[in-house]
């Protein structure tokens, strides 16, 4: 098994913290694991993204130029890192900010609208831990059992009341992304039709 | 084994300085090393040790001079454009044989260049970036958990030599994390030895100076270095082979290009190809004699760095020019992707068969001739 994952947003909503998160929840299930965030001029506002890799072997080199999976928060992390996602690899789109879809015809797509149920939640900031939600039940390479442990260990100690803000958030990510779109439905339609508009899994927030 | 932690290359190399007895850092800022600054600042005054944050380059490393002559392990880290400012320190430094670590995370050059990776700096470590005859003792990680350890060393090796030892990483092992296990935390002492300054009263002052006007007496005293050097040489090589016993064609790289390289020569053993991989981990002293002994091995060495041909220079020399030594590099902060080295590396064996079997029709004509 092998995972390469880029995560990517605007400075400020948590890319790299969903990057390190996976990271950490990858430790403790004793895989080999890298994670390189973008450094430098990064600001709030800005664009920050992170490359993941995880895997059951040694790690090459922690640079990622073709990923399996894009978790894009906003819309100029999509239309930068669509091209370096694989064939048939799969990219997570926030779909309150990001009205776009991929050109590709041959990635899939999973549409979030995490900013949105993040509010409803009652803090916009977790709508990072929905994406979470939604990668952890798509590519089931991690639980959540061990994502929210990585979180009991990644949060600071003036930060511990936010633990179950974020964990129901990454609930309510997964419970979405499971119900509405089965797996075996997402890899029926994997090969089939040359319009990817019936291949886009859209996801709301009325059940 | 101890519970793992999931660190970047900065902090876990701070925290490690710290583990192993560090109690003086003294820093300026420059990205892609900055964190090592700021773990310091906070983690340093928990550990009784001293952070400083000092006024520039210059004054970090001459900070690091003075707290050496006191007895204590200390320590500083810049990245590129901040390690040459401190060379003139790091000279004298070795001149005054104080122990001292360096280190370097090299991010794009020259000049300010950008805070990408980079390997460029190879030549300014290995073969001295400040005047004089000196050498130093360059270390190049490949892992964070690698980083930690040789951080460690670094200080062990310091001391015993007395002499400046560097801690050559990337702009990528710096900022990447990875988990790592810490080693214990140690208690070391202050130095006690007969050259520490740790005040005259009830003794004859001790002078620790890098000033010898006269010239038999400088000559004398580069004589010891250099005996020291040579000690060092032959006994502090360390490197790692990777599939070398029965390689044809040998790659050599170290850091992080090492990382994808190995990778590369698994990929390339399954292809049928009969490669393996030499990762100096003593950039200085380099692992001359295994290259050599590999030169008469292997049919041909690719060397692989993030820079335009530095550490080429010492394979060739190792390798006498008795193999073809073929290099691939970039520099300006790109990275190497797997593929393109597998690429190269069957394009050079290709290269070298046909060599060989041109030397090879040669060799039976002439033997065919008389």
């Amino acid at each position: 098994m092998k995972e390469k994952l880029i995560i990517s947003g605007f400075g400020g909503q948590g890319s790299l913290l969903v990057g390190k998160l996976l990271t950490y929840a990858a430790m403790l299930d004793g895989r080999y694991v890298t994670f390189l965030p973008s450094y430098g001029a990064e600001v709030r506002g800005g664009t920050a993204y992170c490359n993941v890799i995880i895997s059951d072997e040694e790690i090459a080199s922690p640079t990622i130029s073709i990923a399996d999976t894009l978790i894009a928060m906003n819309l100029p992390s999509v239309v930068r890192f669509e091209p370096a996602v694989v064939q048939e690899g799969l990219i997570f789109i926030n779909s309150s900010l990001i009205e776009y879809e991929p050109d590709r015809k041959d990635v899939r797509t999973v549409r979030i609208p995490a900013t949105e149920i993040a509010d409803g939640l009652g803090n916009i900031k977790v709508a990072n831990m929905v994406m979470v939600g939604a990668y952890l039940a798509k590519k089931q390479i991690l639980s959540r059992e061990r994502v929210h442990e990585a979180l009991g260990h990644l949060l600071p100690e003036h930060r511990r009341s936010l633990y179950e803000v974020n964990c129901g958030a990454i609930k309510e990510g997964y419970k979405l992304t499971n119900n509405q779109t089965p797996r075996n439905k997402m890899q029926d339609t994997r090969y089939e039709g040359q319009d990817t508009r019936n291949k886009i899994q859209t996801i709301t927030n009325d059940q | 084994m101890t519970e793992k932690r999931l660190m970047s290359g900065n902090e876990a190399m701070a925290e490690a300085a710290i583990r192993a007895g560090c109690r003086c850092y003294f820093g300026y800022p420059i990205t892609p090393q900055n964190e090592v600054t700021a773990y310091m600042a906070r983690r340093m005054p928990e550990a009784g040790g001293v952070f400083i944050q000092s006024e520039s380059e210059l004054a970090a490393i001459n900070m690091v001079l003075g707290a050496s002559a006191a007895g204590c392990r200390s320590m500083t880290s810049s990245s590129s454009p901040g390690i040459s400012l401190k060379q003139e320190g790091i000279s004298y430094i070795a001149a005054m044989e104080l122990p001292a670590v360096i280190a370097n995370i090299m991010r794009g050059g020259p000049g300010l260049g950008n805070i990408a990776p980079s390997q460029s700096d190879y030549f300014q470590a290995v073969k001295g970036g400040g005047h004089g005859d000196y050498r130093q003792i360059v270390l190049g990680p490949s892992t964070v958990q690698e980083l930690v350890d040789l951080t460690v060393c670094s200080f062990d090796l310091a001391d015993e030599y007395r002499m400046p030892v560097v801690i050559l990483g990337d702009g990528l092992l710096g900022q990447m994390m990875e988990p790592v296990s810490m080693p214990g935390m140690r208690h070391v002492e202050i130095k006690e030895e007969e050259w520490v300054l740790s005040g005259c009263r009830g003794r004859a002052p001790r002078l620790l100076r890098s000033l010898i006007l006269d010239p038999g007496d400088l000559a004398a005293h580069n004589l010891h270095l250099q005996e020291k050097y040579r000690r060092v040489a032959a006994r502090e090589v360390r490197f790692e082979s990777v599939f070398t016993d029965d390689a044809e064609l040998i790659v050599v790289a170290y850091g992080t290009p090492a990382r994808v390289c190995r990778a590369a020569v698994a990929a390339c053993r399954e292809k049928g190809i009969r490669a393996g991989l030499i990762r100096p981990i003593t950039l200085w002293p380099f692992p001359r004699e295994e290259i050599s002994r590999l030169a008469s091995q292997a049919s041909h060495i690719l060397v692989v760095e993030m820079s335009h041909g530095q550490m080429v220079e010492d394979v060739l020399l190792s390798a006498e020019f008795r193999v073809p030594v073929s290099f691939f590099g970039k520099a300006g902060g790109l990275t190497f992707h797997i593929d393109e080295v597998i690429r190269k590396m069957e394009k050079t064996n290709q290269k070298s068969k046909i060599k060989n079997q041109k030397a090879k029709s040669k060799k039976q004509k002439h033997k065919s001739k008389p």
